[in-house]
């Protein structure tokens, strides 16, 4: 069964170049994925998230909030009851951000210029973590 | 090496060119002449330098103000607001979904308050401001001529630009409120109370940037835009109250001017020859000012990368040649750490000198057009032009703009180019330095950044809250009721309804909403 990645883009930025290469570079190397598009309220993607059954949600932000905006997503999730979904980020993020991204929830940060196999390799692994724990 | 070699658009390219590239004469006449492919002035920047206008403004109105005050007295010569995202989408720093965007990637104005502090001591009839705003344009017009009108300045000496180019915002860039067609009327609205009423102010700039940005090659970015121009005007037009001749001196452009060199001086080149020929065939201009085609340009933007980021000051630098050599009215030179943050202090002053040293010292602004006549830009000239042609017969044939973009047509196409890029980079094929080629192992760098101050929010907050509290709610209700009233009647231009709004210090939320409840909102195709 290939794996379920919800991508979406929480907020009001519209920049969403970085996030649908990654929809489709996920859907080329075998997951299934669900794009959810830009200016998505926290509650809305959790909700999604739930009803797709997926295993992964990946933020694209790249306006700068994206401390806040990974906290009220990880909050919503949990609130939604899917805790065990693997919350991952990415956009213009500077190196001091990652840790507190780290501390809001986030499993893993991609920062502009992150090769897309990297993070494809990465996102492979977080989901098999993710099933050996569940 | 004989092998086939391309542009970045896919245009394939000789060993050399010669006389033999040259297109006919009257495609090519002096600068100053239609259809301008050489340039709109006799004297290119003899007469007028390019403006340097650095996008910039953050926080409050108040940080903002003084950050346009500085870069003033560094010899900026004109302003360009960046807004946050709340007040480009309608929505009050109060808003409960919106409290970490406030303020963030530009100023956060809600009232005419808040209008009058940002551009407090700035010369209003001396200077110009570009105005990046979409959704809210119309709005943000009307604060500017209730702001000159209260500082005395006749609203005939305003002059700048509204991006005011809602398509290329349901593609590419997302500060979309309503759904095409009530936004199209109110685009047209503008266009004509420009026309009428500011003859100094560019009610529109259309924009390419943002579907370069997105993905866009450079002619897929110049076909797109002028689609989008002629789109606008057919709007005007068909109104039946002004001759293309009334409006086509206030419609402007915007693109990003990328790396590929030469195909970008072709790009702005091309793209004036092609705006003069519609605008003369299509709409019947007489007036060749009509037909000029005004160009504003970022140089920057997706052609940075963060490996190597001190790279980009090199980027942004050769970026800025091409778009001179390509004949642009103004511009905007990113700063180097764009891909980290928001630029600070010192990166965005670099990225200032970056142009002085251009403008100033280089000699390339002495005379017009020096690469008129080079056997190689003329010939790429040539095939962009028929490259951009051919894509906006594709468009046209499948129904026009608004059509392509409900369809997701156009969202497709520019995603298709992006991940063909994206692909080639990874694979090599296409050489970044730093990224896929002479890389090195460096972190990255400590960059200073611009950090949000979590204060100017609460002061905003409270600005806002005393402006609610301080002005008429009888005129805040009627003016607003009369807006509604007239939302649902075509032949009335809304601009003097919201300046009223404006001047009973309405919030742009509230204008906003009032408008959603007319003409509802759009709704997205969320396509990769």
């Amino acid at each position: 069964m290939p794996v379920r990645v919800l991508v979406a883009k929480p907020g009001l930025d519209g920049h969403d170049r970085g996030a649908k290469l990654v929809a489709r570079a996920l859907r080329d190397a075998g997951f299934e994925v669900i794009y959810l598009g830009i200016r998505q309220r926290p509650e809305a993607i959790a909700a999604v998230a739930v009803q797709e059954d997926v295993r992964i949600v990946g933020l694209s932000i790249l306006s700068g909030s994206h401390v806040a905006l990974t906290r009220k997503t990880a909050d919503a999730l949990r609130a939604a009851g899917a805790d065990d979904v693997v919350l991952v980020v990415g956009g213009t993020i500077p190196q001091r951000d990652v840790a507190q991204l780290e501390a809001a929830g986030a499993a893993a940060v991609y920062p502009t210029g992150t090769p897309l196999e990297t993070l494809v390799e990465s996102l492979r692994h977080l989901s098999a973590t993710a099933r050996a724990a569940s | 090496m004989d092998g086939k070699l391309f542009s970045e658009a896919g245009i394939p390219l000789a060993v050399n060119y010669g006389p033999a590239d040259l297109p006919a004469p009257d495609s090519i006449p002096p600068p100053g002449q239609y259809p301008f492919t050489r340039g709109n002035f006799r004297d290119g920047y003899r007469g007028r330098l390019w403006t340097i206008r650095q996008y910039s403004g953050f926080g409050t109105a108040e940080e903002s103000n003084q950050r346009y005050r500085y870069l003033l007295a560094q010899g900026g010569t004109g302003l360009s607001v960046a807004l946050d995202l709340p007040t480009q989408c309608g929505y009050d720093s109060d808003h409960p979904d919106v409290e970490e965007e406030v303020g963030r990637v530009g100023v956060a104005l809600d009232t005419l308050a808040d209008a009058e502090i940002l551009f407090d001591q700035i010369p209003l009839d001396a200077i110009s401001t570009s105005f990046t705003i979409n959704g809210t344009a119309a709005i943000l017009l009307a604060f500017y001529v209730a702001v000159g009108e209260k500082r005395g300045v006749d609203r005939a000496k305003l002059r700048g630009t509204i991006q005011n180019d809602i398509l290329k915002e349901y593609v590419s860039r997302g500060t979309w409120i309503w759904p095409p067609r009530p936004s199209l009327r109110l685009i047209a609205d503008t266009i004509e109370f420009c026309a009428q009423e500011v003859p100094r102010f560019n009610a529109i700039s259309v924009a390419g940037a943002h579907f370069r940005d997105a993905g866009a090659n450079a002619a897929q970015e110049m076909a797109f835009t002028l689609m989008d121009g002629v789109t606008y005007c057919d709007e005007v037009i068909k109104r039946g109250r002004m001759t293309i001749d009334d409006f086509a001196p206030q419609v402007s452009f915007f693109f990003y001017t990328h790396g590929d060199f030469f195909e970008e001086i072709a790009k702005y080149r091309a793209g004036r020859r092609r705006w003069a020929r519609i605008v003369r065939e299509r709409y019947g201009a007489k007036d060749d000012r009509s037909c000029m085609f005004r160009v504003g340009c970022v140089a920057g933007g997706a052609s940075l990368y963060a490996p190597q980021a001190r790279n980009n000051i090199v980027r942004v630098a050769y970026e800025a040649l091409a778009s001179v050599l390509g004949g642009v009215q103004s511009m905007f030179t990113a700063a180097w750490d764009e891909p980290f943050a928001l630029p600070s202090e010192d990166s965005a002053t670099l990225a200032l000198r970056t142009q002085q040293i251009l403008a100033y010292e280089t000699g390339v602004a002495r005379v017009a057009d020096p690469l008129g006549g080079s056997y190689y830009v003329e010939a790429l000239t040539d095939q962009v032009e028929a490259r951009v042609v051919e894509i906006m017969e594709d468009l046209e044939r499948r129904g026009g703009m608004v059509r392509a973009i409900e369809d997701g047509y156009l969202q497709r196409l520019i995603s298709d180019e992006a991940f063909r890029v994206q692909k080639a980079v990874a694979a090599a094929e296409r050489t970044i330095v730093g990224v896929n080629r002479f890389q090195t192992d460096e972190d990255p760098p400590e960059v200073e950044g611009y950090e949000l101050d979590e204060k100017g929010r609460a002061r905003q907050l409270e600005r806002l809250a005393e402006v609610k509290r301080s002005r008429s709610a009888a005129d805040v209700r009627a003016t607003l009721a009369k807006l509604s009233k007239a939302a649902v009647q075509e032949n009335v231009n809304l601009m003097p309804l919201l300046i009223d709004c404006a001047k009973a210090y309405c919030t742009v939320g509230e204008m906003v909403d009032v408008l959603k409840e007319q003409w509802g909102e759009f709704q997205q195709p969320a396509v990769f």
